[in-house]
């Protein structure tokens, strides 16, 4: 009897442990257990400043994917995007970069279009919009000005 | 055959610190049959037992076990020869977070491969030997200091060692008890006829049970006699350990 | 002064031995562990001791470590309107650090104390030499499952640890001082990534052998210690020593890990 106590306990604390390690690399660590299903989109930008690796990609606020890389490539940012895969992008939608929050996070919006063909698995978007820096919005009103 | 020493110690010396407890220790044990060390407290008489089972290296000086030297060969070869062992420790050191059924079972399990019926036929057995029987599911602390005993004995022989080494076996318990220990002595070795090594202070009573007996004086084995031998000797020391502790009556003046 | 450096000297020797016994100590048992046969229902007894009932004190300090950090987090936070990063300040402060170090000392307290005495005991009621004489190898028998048991253990108890302490962070952050739950959630996903988690686990699995290390050594060796390594008093210092050395090394090992990982 004693013996199937203990062994009942380290069964509870093995699936509690095990549960709890699911919960925090899954829905924290963003590990996928089945492979990713998301299917990779990229975009070229002139600029991505403060854009980072696991950023999120959002069409009509809704975060629908992240960035999974960034490289630079023919001296542009070359943007690779993962997205869910019932999502589906359109070829004339628009990826822009913006700023959310008080610190600034970037994120990648993407402004969805009107065509009626779809962008394919490893596809392009062609359309982009770069970040916006704020110094240069600045300077450019000041240099305009004058 | 007979002569056959099994266990031989070549000038042990082994100090502690600045003290030093062996100094030259020279003692053979022969195949077969009884041996006891006697001495006075402290003389390091358990001292001589844990080289034997390799637990401690001496300063210098060897250690033969079946010829070989216990600091000389590898982990395994040491454990093979400790195959052969039976030890009884001083306070016993049974397992206190086991029962009594599960010391005595341990060797079985860890070093055999049997079916654990035959481990619990052979652990019966051996305890009805020692009459502990029925204690099975009792743990170390619930027993008596002879009953610890007892147990100590039935897991030291449960695997039918060729060489059994006693530590105190009778050391706190009354005439009795400690009379009782020494009848499953005489009755377990005559039947496993195994080779014993007995430390003990019950002079004279443990000579009824000795082959040889070994004095530690000193740090030294002074000499290994029978028991006859030992009584008469003309050695002073001997003889003077033979008077302290068994009074005049069997001293060689009385003898002859 | 002679005699000075003579104690200097002798002072050092014995540190040495001391670690060289450990170094020892540590082969030995990797390569009980590593060689068969797996002593399952050992491991599974010593998972009970050391993972299973030290669940309740994990999750009671974790509850309360998480609480503290979504008060101080909160109150620090408002002061810049960031109050929407509170899930993901508690979430990685819990994972990255608080987390594996907190259960590791709190396993070290429960359960490193309880091995090095246990040992220790072993060790002075000649329990392990009578095991040595039966040419049973301690190593395999007491020491191997008790590693195995606190490298399986302490991962769970720091992935409980973090769980219970977000939930925590969110129970004083969200439920008593009025945040918003939404944000406390989806900043904590956003923000947390895998290669917070796998810091995490690996910080525990090493702290977890650690314990094991330090504490078990310090009960297997008693009787070599300076001063009186016999009896309770040998025992009980050398517990004290044990605990004292493990919560230190597993602070600085955190460090050098941390600067490692990073």
């Amino acid at each position: 009897m004693k013996n199937i106590n203990i062994e009942t306990g380290v069964g509870i604390f093995l699936i509690a442990g095990l549960l709890c390690l699911g919960y925090l690399s899954v829905k924290l660590g963003d590990v996928n257990l089945f492979g990713s299903d998301r299917y990779p989109v990229s975009a070229r930008f002139a600029n991505v400043s403060g854009l980072k690796v696991g950023a999120s990609v959002e069409v009509a606020g809704v975060s629908v994917g992240k960035v999974s890389k960034i490289n630079l490539d023919d001296y542009e940012a070359l943007v690779e995007l993962e997205i869910d895969p019932d999502i589906r992008l359109q070829e004339d939608a628009i990826a822009s970069i913006r700023t959310q929050g008080i610190i600034g996070d970037k994120y990648v919006k993407i402004k969805v279009g009107g065509s009626e063909e779809y962008i394919d698995e490893g596809g392009e978007l062609l359309e982009t919009e770069s970040a916006i820096e704020l110094e240069e919005l600045v300077s450019k009103y000041i240099f305009e000005k004058e | 055959m007979n002569n056959n020493a099994i266990v031989e110690l070549i000038d042990i010396k082994k100090s502690f610190g600045s003290q030093q407890v062996l100094r030259g220790v020279n003692l053979r044990i022969m195949e077969g049959k009884t041996t006891v060390i006697v001495g006075g407290s402290g003389q390091g008489k358990s001292l001589i037992i844990k080289h034997i089972l390799g637990l401690i290296t001496p300063d210098s000086g060897r250690a033969l076990v079946y010829g070989k030297e216990l600091n000389r060969i590898s982990k395994k070869e040491l454990k093979d020869i400790r195959t052969n062992f039976g030890v009884l420790f001083q306070n016993s050191a049974l397992f206190d977070s086991m029962t009594v059924y599960d010391n005595v079972a341990l060797p079985l399990r860890e070093r055999t491969m049997i079916t654990e019926d035959e481990t619990g036929r052979i652990v019966n057995e051996k305890l009805k030997m020692m009459d502990v029987e029925g204690t099975n599911n009792k743990y170390p602390a619930q027993l008596s200091g002879g009953m610890k005993k007892r147990v100590g004995l039935a897991r030291a022989l449960v695997l039918d060692p060729k060489i059994v080494f006693f530590d105190e076996p009778t050391t706190g318990l009354d005439a009795a008890k400690s009379n009782e220990i020494y009848r499953v002595f005489s009755r377990t070795q005559q039947k496993l006829g195994y080779t014993s090594v007995i430390v003990s202070h019950d002079v004279p009573k443990i000579f009824k049970l000795a082959d040889y007996v070994a004095l530690l004086h000193n740090g030294v084995v002074r000499d290994c006699l029978t028991p006859d031998e030992f009584q008469l000797s003309d050695d002073p020391v001997i003889k003077d350990y033979v008077e302290t502790t068994m009074g005049p009556l069997y001293s060689s003046e009385m003898e002859v | 002064m002679q005699n000075y450096f003579e104690k200097l000297g002798a002072n050092a020797l014995y540190h040495l031995n001391q670690t060289g016994r450990m170094g020892i100590f540590l082969f030995y048992s990797l390569l009980s562990i590593i060689m068969p046969p797996y002593k399952i229902s050992a491991i599974i007894k010593q998972t009970y001791v050391i993972g299973v009932l030290s669940t309740f004190v994990i999750i009671f300090t974790g509850l309360f470590s998480g609480m503290v950090l979504g008060l101080q987090g909160y109150h620090t936070l408002s002061k810049f309107g960031a109050e929407g990063l509170l899930g993901s300040a508690v979430a990685l402060s819990l994972i990255r650090e608080l987390g594996p170090v907190l259960a590791a000392l709190m396993v070290t307290g429960r359960a490193g104390s309880a091995i090095c005495a246990e040992i220790g005991i072993m060790r002075i009621s000649e329990q392990i030499d009578a095991l040595e004489c039966m040419a049973i190898d301690p190593h395999k028998y007491i020491i191997a499952p008790k590693f195995i048991a606190g490298i399986i253990s302490l991962p769970l108890l720091t992935a409980i640890f973090d769980v219970t302490g977000i939930m925590g962070g969110y129970l004083v952050g969200v439920g008593m001082l009025g945040g918003n739950a939404g944000t406390y959630f989806s900043s904590m996903y956003k923000d947390v990534g895998f290669s917070d988690i796998y810091m995490g686990f690996v910080k525990s699995l090493c702290f977890g052998a650690l314990i094991i290390w330090i504490c078990a050594s310090k009960g297997y060796y008693v009787h070599l210690n300076r001063g009186g390594g016999f009896g309770a008093e040998g025992v009980s210092s050398a517990t004290t020593n044990a605990v004292v050395l493990s919560s230190v090394s597993i602070l600085l090992f955190d460090y050098f890990l941390t600067s490692v990982l990073l």
